[in-house]
């Protein structure tokens, strides 16, 4: 897999720490290995939004991935009560239903952004920098992947 | 044949498998089907409501479906059960996804149902006025199979007419 010059947290330069949530294992796997080549680090994985939201407050992460369609709550709902109750939390919805009436809802609903699957490790890549803002710093290429 | 429906699912077949794998995707050989549909190995079904109606079968060997896994994972995973039929539903989900999207900005509205494990060799039958188109697309990692049936539901489409949508 392509490598990328590594975003890390501006403020102590670690790795920018992820919340992965899908109910597929096999689509975990595969954004967990994207994230390690952006220098990230996986803080938590959920299966449904129920556990996302209690994995959120239990690690804090950075960023949370969230897939939308999920047993017992789906990841809209996930992502409003998140950002509800930590209105700083960066969510990006990644899910392969990318048709505007989703993107809309999960926007209007507290998401920060849209990245359609299959994922695009380049597409994920800029998205992250975008949503991390001022708040992460893209290391020395020497840096990446590790 | 509706190929102004199936068309999106093979181009977005054909970029999820290309995409995914990391490698050329060759579509194979392609049949009607008018008899009840027959696994090739593991096959997930994906159906459709609304205002187009039917369903989606995608089909793997099991060994396929594992080499696939390990190929997102990036490692050999071992072959079980559970991991089979997730990357098979996973796999469908993508495609239909992807497909719905473009079939949505053409202003066709539907639900998308979660994926079912087709477990008998012999699932659904297409119906009378629905034909249904079998792909074999062939990747680096193995054959996979994409049997597509799908019609314009007329009560839904002449509501929206009528509604003028």
């Amino acid at each position: 897999m392509e490598q990328f010059a590594a975003v890390k947290r501006s403020k102590d330069g670690q790795p920018v720490r992820y919340l992965i949530v899908d109910d597929s294992v096999f689509a975990r796997k595969n954004l967990t290995r994207m994230i390690e080549t952006f220098g990230g680090q996986v803080a938590a994985e959920a299966g449904d939004g129920l556990t996302a939201i209690s994995e959120f407050d239990r690690t804090h992460p950075d960023i949370v991935l969230m897939d939308i369609t999920m047993p017992q709550m789906e990841g809209i709902e996930a992502a409003e009560k998140i950002v509800q109750a930590h209105p700083e939390a960066r969510v990006v919805m990644v899910s392969s239903v990318g048709y505007q009436e989703n993107i809309v809802a999960a926007l209007q609903r507290g998401a920060r952004h849209f990245v359609q699957k299959p994922v695009k490790p380049e597409v994920l890549y800029e998205v992250i920098k975008y949503v991390m803002g001022e708040d992460g710093l893209v290391a020395n290429a020497a840096g990446a992947g590790v | 044949m509706k190929m102004e429906l199936i068309q999106p699912f093979i181009n977005a077949a054909d970029a999820v498998l290309s995409q995914g794998l990391s490698g050329t995707t060759k579509v194979g050989h392609l049949s009607m089907e008018e008899e009840g549909y027959r696994c090739q190995g593991v096959a997930g079904m994906v159906a459709l409501t609304g205002d187009i109606e039917g369903r989606i079968i995608l089909d793997m060997e099991p060994q396929t479906a594992v080499r696939v896994a390990s190929h997102y994972a990036g490692a050999d995973l071992p072959e079980s059960d559970g991991l089979i039929k997730e990357t098979i539903f996973e796999l469908a989900n993508q495609v239909v996804g992807n497909a719905v999207c473009a079939l949505n900005d053409q202003g066709f509205h539907f639900r998308v149902h979660p994926p079912l494990l087709l477990s008998s060799a012999e699932g659904d039958k297409s119906s009378e006025d629905v034909e249904a188109l079998m792909i074999c697309f062939e990747t680096s990692l193995g054959n996979v199979f994409m049997n597509v049936a799908l019609r314009y539901n007329k009560q839904r489409m002449s509501e929206h007419a009528a509604a003028g949508r």
